[in-house]
């Protein structure tokens, strides 16, 4: 495919930044992002995605690698390529005594075309606040000032790094709403996020992220189903952390196909729950284990991140240590 | 509404008015860029009011012979006596208490002075007491003189002071207004923001610059008017050249503030920046005494410093009414310094982290 039908294609980047231990921040990042395509990068803390995000945005040079942008290279054509592309960036304070109004004028201006303050305000469902100034805007508010002033330059292309997080459920909802219908004028988003069902719902394709490298790469139901298994069953046990009982026997259960066990959590992803119920509480009762807890859910690109690098994708969700879990193949 | 060009504003009017903008709405910042500048005047202006009516301290050693002294310096009502022992009046001379101490000499019409010949006020003070010992003693002045003092506006320390004040001002609102506003963006990320739009990076720059020119005018304008109406301060040149030199001094000062706060990542390093470009030019660019005090060898380097001409020519419209026709090197030294700052800052400026 050539690179001019692309949004984003970018080759071998690589980002150490200088140190003593250098930061190998990014290492060889292959990407190649459709037009029209809304492109999801996952990760945990530190893996690098702000640090992609910001080369494929042009404002960090990569230590090697090459980035076409809507088949234009940064080198030659950044004027044209900054035109095209709108940027929110995952931290920027944005002027604290300047109105709503005010501030999106002022980006305004710096595009050839674009959308009026009217609709820009109403993008954003801010049109109410347009007099108020930033510094009195809550969280969500300046969250979406700061997409408001991304997609004030009616962009082809739109990079958001973390727009939801720390925000409200609600607050969220409202930044999909606006990155759902700039994918439905058929224009190219890019979003980082911490939150899997947040890549599930909004994106078509995601990349996970892990210590600079994608490690998974495809549609969430393609991750999803790369598992082989479709629903995971977490439960708890009444055993003796200390003392753990040998758990090989959760392997043999009826379409079970992966065990993990993390802080006494035991985790099975399963082709089927209603299957695997019936002889897991058999084999419990026998071993004289009694269930503390039990869920059953499909599985999601959480369980993808989990099985991938036998960690937790949010360990802020965890209240556990970070120490890394012990698989089965280990026990 | 639709989507047209028309709506959109110049991007470095948008960007001027918005510093403005956020300027004009820190009302704290408002204090301190129009109102310090005045205490200062008025501070600086009481205090150096008053120069001409000097008081001379003179002490007479206790000795039978004193009292005629005392009595013969006195005449002169600027001159304060008092008498002490020896070593009370040397103690007094050499912590600058008294600035003469007379020794009544062993036989009469004999004295002695001990004088500080390094303090101009300690010779002003033995040569007038001389004066007014020889004359009680008999002595009379062969030419008759007749004296007109002088202390028309325009001659006095508080009109050589004024525009010394002016081009302080324009220096430190220009390094601190421009240095500040600049490093702050730079870490709030604000810079790294706009430079990922298409926003012209000397458009950024020019309309930092601009703004400090709406600010400066204002305040200068202000100072100026204040130091009439309180000191009588009067202009002699022309208005417009006056404005023309505080435009082309904002500019050339926010430019070097562009300069200062093209690197730094933090508030302490841009200040200690700051405080190291100015500090030369306080004490050497002539604001409260003329330079030509220091060796003739700096002369030319002072005269090339940023402030030097800003003040000279200010000086010489305000005091003497020269044209800015007259005033054609002080004006090109200040339009390099600014033209260069500029391009440097335009050329290594930071804009992410
Ligand atoms: N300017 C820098 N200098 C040195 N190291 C850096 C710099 N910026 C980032 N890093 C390091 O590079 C790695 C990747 O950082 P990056 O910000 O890209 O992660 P991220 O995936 O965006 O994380 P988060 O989810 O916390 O935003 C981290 O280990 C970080 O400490
Ligand atoms: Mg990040």
């Amino acid at each position: 495919m050539s690179s001019k039908s692309l949004a984003i294609s970018c080759e071998g980047v690589t980002k150490t930044y200088p140190g003593k231990p250098p930061v190998k921040a990014v290492q060889g990042v292959d990407l190649q992002i459709q037009r029209g395509e809304c492109f999801g990068v996952l990760g945990p803390n530190g893996a690098g995605k702000t640090t992609t995000i910001e080369i494929l945005e042009g404002l960090l040079p990569p230590t090697a690698g090459s980035v076409h942008i809507l088949g234009m290279d940064w080198r030659t054509h950044e004027a044209d390529i900054r035109q095209r592309i709108g940027v929110s960036l995952q931290e920027t304070q944005l002027s604290d005594r300047l109105s709503v109004a005010e501030t999106l004028s002022l980006f305004r201006s710096f595009y050839n075309d674009g959308l009026t303050l009217n609709e820009s305000l109403q993008q954003v469902s801010l049109t109410d606040k347009a007099s108020a100034w930033v510094k009195n805007l809550s969280g969500g508010q300046k969250q979406r000032l700061s997409v408001a002033c991304a997609v004030v330059g009616n962009p082809d292309l739109l990079f958001l790094d973390e727009p939801t997080t720390g925000l409200d459920p609600s607050s969220r909802r409202q930044i999909w709403d606006i990155v759902r219908s700039f994918r439905e004028q058929e224009k190219t988003v890019m979003i980082t996020t911490h939150y899997m069902e947040e890549a599930e719902r909004l994106c078509d394709r995601v990349a996970i992220f892990d210590q600079g490298r994608v490690i998974a790469l495809g549609t969430p139901n393609e991750l999803i189903a790369s598992l082989g298994a479709e629903h995971v069953i977490e439960f708890t046990v009444n055993d003796d952390p200390s003392r753990p009982l040998p758990y090989d026997w959760l392997q043999e259960l009826p379409t079970v196909e992966q065990v993990d066990i993390h802080h006494g959590e035991i985790r099975m992803t399963a082709g089927e729950s209603h299957t695997v119920l019936g002889p897991l509480f058999e084999q419990l009762d026998r071993r004289g284990l009694a269930l503390t807890s039990l869920t059953t859910r499909h599985a999601s690109l959480e369980d993808v991140f989990v099985q991938l690098t036998g960690r937790q994708l949010n360990e802020a969700a965890r209240k556990s240590t970070t120490t890394e879990a012990p698989t089965m193949e280990a026990l | 509404m639709t989507k047209s060009k028309s709506n959109r504003l110049s991007p470095l009017w948008s960007l001027t008015l918005a510093r403005l903008r956020e300027f004009y709405r820190k009302p704290e910042a408002v204090f301190w860029v129009y109102f310090f500048p005045i205490l200062m005047v008025v501070a600086l202006g009481v205090a150096f009011r008053n120069k001409p009516i000097e008081q001379i301290t003179v002490d007479v050693e206790d000795s039978p012979q004193s009292a005629n002294w005392i009595r013969a310096l006195e005449l002169d009502s600027r001159v304060l006596v008092s008498s002490f022992d020896s070593t009370t009046c040397r103690k007094r001379l050499r912590t600058g208490q008294s600035d003469l101490y007379i020794t009544p000499g062993e036989e009469l019409g004999s004295v002695s002075y001990v004088f500080d010949p390094t303090r101009p006020g300690s010779i002003v003070a033995k040569d007038l007491a001389n004066r007014l010992i020889q004359s009680a003693a008999g002595r009379t002045d062969p030419v008759a003189v007749n004296i007109q003092e002088f202390a028309e506006p325009g001659s006095r320390y508080i009109d050589f002071l004024i525009p010394g004040l002016l081009g302080m001002g324009l220096m430190g609102g220009g390094l601190w207004g421009v240095g500040f506003a600049v490093v702050d963006m730079r870490i709030r990320k604000l810079l790294k923001r706009f430079l990922a739009t298409p926003m012209k990076k000397s458009h950024f720059l020019v309309g930092i610059m601009t703004s400090r020119l709406f600010f400066m005018v204002p305040e200068i304008i202000l100072l100026i008017v204040f130091s009439w109406l309180f000191f009588d301060v009067r202009v002699y040149g022309n208005w417009f050249a006056i404005v023309f030199l505080v435009l082309l001094g904002a500019v050339e000062f926010s430019g070097i503030g562009l300069l200062v706060a093209s690197r730094a990542r933090t508030l302490e390093s841009v200040s200690g920046l700051m405080n190291l470009v100015m500090l030369p030019m306080w004490t050497l660019s002539g604001i409260f005494f003329s330079y030509d005090r220091f060796p003739e060898a700096v002369q030319p380097v002072i005269k090339l410093l940023p402030l030097t001409p800003l003040i000279d020519a200010l000086r010489k419209v305000m005091l003497e009414g020269v044209t800015l026709a007259m005033l054609v090197p002080e004006l090109l030294i200040m339009s390099c310094w600014a033209a260069a700052c500029f391009v440097v800052a335009l050329k290594i400026f930071r804009w992410t982290d």
